[in-house]
């Protein structure tokens, strides 16, 4: 049928095979066609029913979260990411996305095409990206291949976003050896948009023109999306040529000129190009029209002679948008484009009907009806099956008494401010332009929560990524219920209102049953607790066959959590000391249990017991008390207990302010273990002016959030009363030094 | 009034913030001026902002340099009109000879950004009239070549002429190795040329202009220049 020179192979159902179609759904696809599709039509299939772009092993379970809010503008799933309405006529455009495979087999360049994607994601909506974050999760630093990982994610991440001037103002770096062979790095973008400036990922109008703008496409991360939807093997370094290649320059002239030919008003729709590239673009916006859509392949500009059609539709070439024109309006697109030097040429039009045609040398290569190919469509979904693990009982039942304690709480605090996972991420975070856009109002480090100013109002962004995967592991649904709860209390700490959440969830390989049953409790989790906390789930992404040769990951499902603070200038909050003299209090649950916690990973080498305990009721208490009290100006100074506890978190406060404090802990309850390393949710420090103490102290009682007085900050020791005696210099070199020294070595 | 100009190179992503800390910190009148402009009357004040002009393939600031508006900008200059580069600009400002020195990848060969404090070592230009001699200001660096060089005789001529504005300390002002952090030749963070119309610097006074934002040590440099504007 093709007069190619090169010989297509015969489809049948071994190719299919090869192409990670199963059996059923290559028998699906020639019943709905009725006939046995091309090669070409055969690859569409297969990159539009892969795991990654089909969702198909998750969508079912993503429908229970809870996805309606009244301040979310665009829902679940709608366009290509979650906007929220923030007021004074200013919506936010956000959403998290994972590129974890690629940054396996090619960290620098998985890493920074994770960056652009997401962003592209973003601005396809009209919004202009403002901040970026990530979560990124790595083996133990001891082993040489996770420090060249990190260095080359980090400078990925770096040079991408910094050459596109977007600042990165908060993330996570986690290193645990559950994610050795198999990093996560998951990028998040949050932009802005003026209200009816927003674009719609729509092909609709009989006759209108389509358009590809951007670079030309090459033979660059074909089949990028199968390869996300399996396992990482020795095999799969010879996967290398399916991780895409960025171009940050070119992806900052295609925003300025995406934002510039929107204001001309003759765009009906846009959508980016990722995964699946023309195929996936031009096929979810048909589908979402109801239309169909013809397009000329042969149009395409080209990196390279003699691409087959099927590899011009399967080609993840980055910083490419495909766009629907109102017709007769093309060339003031094309305009827009050219001055920035850009391609934009029309491939096609919005046709009757209801099918993708893709037509090359005069042939009609593939014609697939669009609704067959898209998520939530035609493409396949399924309810997979589920089992308990079996060491959920065992860990569960660990017996923290069973263990020797040391009593040197001095050198235990050491110890914590030394584990790579609470140690300071300087040298992460300084390869990030976290300045740029001149809104950071508080960056990457010092803080739980990045905050941006919004320039011409006074509210402030807020926003923070988080997730504790050894929590998940321990106990899914209770991880799940803490990824969000935490995430939240950040952002509460800095004195914003949780708004709502996009997440990104890296899972192992759906088809093993305990993960499934893993993956569904995560996922209920999260779901009680964004109903408890009002913050819907405005998308996200999913990551399955996250898996090494010993297994799968720590289950991850990673929160992006967005907040808005009403005042920027008086009520952000920081957790580092302010002044001498301010009251230390401790506020929030009793300190209780120590399974999952950083101390007995740190200090024991265990990862075990059941996860923190956590209480959702009380949780939203004692957030809507603490930021009513940030909000009455009561409080100088405010930190999230989390990994370490409290030790940890009066640490870094001490680091962070370079001040002391002298502190007892004798009116907590529990023992003096619990007190200082447990990681039981829904516990904040506060530091207030020590004439407040009275209204603070009704405050809290009001609210039924019991308070605890530690002390003053004072000096520069940081001492807990016959525990724990740590001069803060020393603390802060012992904070600062990790990083570099292991990524010197 | 003055009116200053932003220069927009694609790749540019400094130039919002310079207008930002122009039009709406310092008030004054702001113009953005397209790579492909050819005319700059009406312009006083020369910004050359920072980012990564043309992705900075090839070397920072080296195809910039051959854009239609730098010819422009290099006659404004030798015509002595003021032209302040920073970070970015700065190196384009390099590459069109426009100021002495080259730039090499910072020592550690990695991208920093952070706030540094640099000492001011000359009062004797219009960037810096309204310092103090020694003054110490905090402010953002965020680059990944920005280690200055330049060879033996061209420093002495830096010295011997008063060229060097701004120099890496630390909080105190002393010229430690920790505060070069970027292995700068003499810690140059800022220069003039001989004419002392022309500025580069890799620090980014636009980003200190408010206190919200962590320092408002930017300010006084466009204090100066202002003032320096308002008497000629």
């Amino acid at each position: 049928m093709s007069k190619s020179a090169i010989q297509e192979p015969t489809v049948n159902l071994e190719l299919a095979l090869d192409h990670g179609l199963t059996e059923e759904e290559y028998e699906m696809i020639l019943s709905r066609l009725g006939r046995t599709p091309t090669f070409t039509e055969l690859g569409v299939y297969s990159v539009m029913w892969s795991e990654h772009c089909s969702y198909k092993n998750s969508i079912i379970e993503l429908k229970k979260l809870p996805s309606e809010g009244e301040n979310l503008l665009v829902g679940a799933g709608e366009e290509n990411a979650g906007l929220v309405d923030l007021g004074d006529g200013l919506g936010c455009a956000f959403k998290i996305e994972s590129h974890n495979h690629p940054s396996a087999i090619e960290p620098y360049q998985g890493a920074a095409t994770g960056v652009g994607g997401i962003h592209r994601d973003i601005f396809t909506m009209g919004a202009r990206p403002v901040a970026s974050l990530n979560s990124l999760r790595f083996g133990s630093m001891e082993n040489p291949k996770v420090r060249y990982l990190l260095d080359g994610v980090v400078r990925g991440i770096g040079d991408y976003g910094n050459s596109f001037g977007v600042p990165v103002i908060a993330g996570e770096v986690v290193f645990d050896e559950s994610y050795e062979g198999n990093p996560l790095v998951n990028a998040m973008s949050i932009g802005l948009v003026k209200e009816g400036e927003t674009a719609s990922a729509i092909a609709e109008g009989i006759g209108n023109p389509v358009l590809i703008v951007g670079a030309s496409t090459g033979r660059d991360g074909i089949h990028g999306a199968t390869f996300a939807s399996e396992e990482i093997s020795e095999e799969s370094e010879a996967k290398r040529p399916s991780v895409q290649v960025g171009d940050p320059f070119t992806e900052k002239l295609l925003l300025e000129a995406s934002l510039e030919v929107l204001k001309t008003g003759a765009v009906i729709g846009m959508q980016d190009m990722g995964a699946a590239g023309i195929a996936c673009s031009s096929s979810e916006m048909t589908a979402k029209g109801g239309q169909g859509m013809r397009v000329d392949l042969d149009k395409v500009p080209a990196r390279e002679d003699g691409m087959t059609a099927y590899e011009l539709l399967l080609s993840e070439s980055q910083e490419r948008m495909l766009i629907v024109a109102e017709k007769g309006r093309e060339q003031e697109i094309i305009d827009v484009y050219e001055k920035w030097d850009l391609h934009a040429v029309v491939i096609g039009e919005v046709v009757e009907g209801d099918k993708v045609t893709y037509w090359k040398e005069g042939e009609v290569k593939a014609e697939i009806p669009a609704e067959h190919l898209v998520l939530g469509g035609g493409a396949p979904q399924y309810v997979r099956e589920t089992k308990k693990p079996a060491y959920l009982d065992e860990v569960q039942n660990f017996d923290a008494n069973s263990i020797e304690h040391s009593d040197d709480h001095t050198e235990i605090t050491k110890k914590l401010l030394s584990s790579p996972n609470i140690a300071s991420k300087k040298w992460v975070h300084e390869q990030y332009d976290t300045m740029v856009r001149t809104n950071t109002v508080t960056g990457p480090g010092a803080s739980d929560s990045g905050v941006i100013r919004i320039k011409g109002t006074k509210k402030g962004l807020v926003a923070k990524t988080d997730c504790n995967g050894r929590y998940v592991y321990l106990n899914p649904r209770k991880g799940g219920q803490i990824a969000v709860a935490e995430s939240a209390r950040n952002v509460v700490c800095s004195g914003a209102k949780p708004m709502a959440i996009t997440n990104c969830l890296n899972f192992g390989n759906p088809y093993k049953p305990e993960v499934y049953w893993t993956f569904k409790e995560a996922l209920g989790g999260m779901g009680d607790a964004c109903r408890a906390l009002n913050t819907p789930v405005t998308g996200g992404n999913v990551s399955f066959y996250n898996e090494n040769p010993n297994g799968a990951i720590f289950p991850s499902p990673i929160i992006g959590m967005l907040g808005v603070i009403e005042d920027v200038e008086k009520h952000r909050t920081t957790p580092a000391f302010k002044n001498e003299g301010d009251i230390v209090l401790y506020i929030g649950a009793d300190r209780k249990g120590l399974g999952g916690s950083e101390y007995l990973k740190a200090v024991h080498g265990l990862t075990t017991g059941d996860a923190p305990e956590i209480d959702l009721d009380f949780e939203v208490k004692l957030q809507e008390a603490l930021l009513t009290a940030i909000k009455l100006g009561l409080v100088n100074a405010a930190h999230d207990l989390s990994d370490g506890g409290l030790a940890t978190s009066l640490a870094e406060m001490a680091i962070f302010g370079r001040k002391g404090a002298e502190l007892s802990v004798e009116t907590l309850k529990g023992s003096t273990h619990e007190i200082l390393y447990s990681e039981a949710q829904s516990g904040v420090v506060i530091t207030i002016p020590a004439p407040e103490l009275q209204t603070v102290k009704h405050h809290f009682d009001e609210a039924g959030v019991p308070l605890y007085e530690l002390g003053v900050v004072k000096g520069d020791t940081l001492s807990i009363k016959d525990l724990v005696s740590i001069n803060v210099t020393e603390a802060d070199e012992i904070y600062e030094s990790v990083l570099p020294k292991a990524m010197a070595g | 009034m003055a009116t200053f100009g932003v220069l927009v190179f694609p790749g540019s992503n400094c130039d919002h913030d310079a207008y930002h800390a122009l039009k709406h910190v310092m008030n004054s009148e702001v113009k953005f001026l397209w790579h492909k402009d050819t005319d700059l009357s009406g312009i006083d004040f020369l910004i050359v902002p920072g980012g990564f002009s043309y992705g900075d393939y090839l070397r920072s600031g080296a195809i910039a340099r051959f854009s239609p508006v730098m010819q422009e900008v290099v006659r404004f200059a030798e015509k002595g009109g003021p032209v302040m580069g920073i970070c970015n600009g700065f190196q384009i400002l390099l590459e069109a000879g426009l100021i002495p020195g080259a730039m090499m990848h910072n020592e550690k060969l990695q991208f920093v950004c952070k706030n540094v404090y640099i000492r001011t070592e000359s009062t004797d230009s219009i960037y810096t009239s309204g310092l103090e001699k020694g003054q110490i200001l905090d402010i953002p660096v965020s680059h990944g070549e920005g280690n200055y060089f330049i060879e033996q005789d061209g420093l002495k001529s830096l010295q011997d002429n008063d060229q060097i504005l701004f120099r890496y300390c630390n909080e105190q002002g002393e010229l430690t190795e920790e505060a070069n952090f970027n292995g700068s030749v003499d810690h140059i963070a800022g220069i003039v040329n001989k004419q002392r119309n022309v500025l580069g610097m890799m620090p980014h006074p636009e980003r200190a202009m408010e206190k919200l934002l962590g320092s408002e040590d930017g300010k006084p440099i466009f204090e100066s220049i202002l003032n320096s504007l308002s008497v000629a």
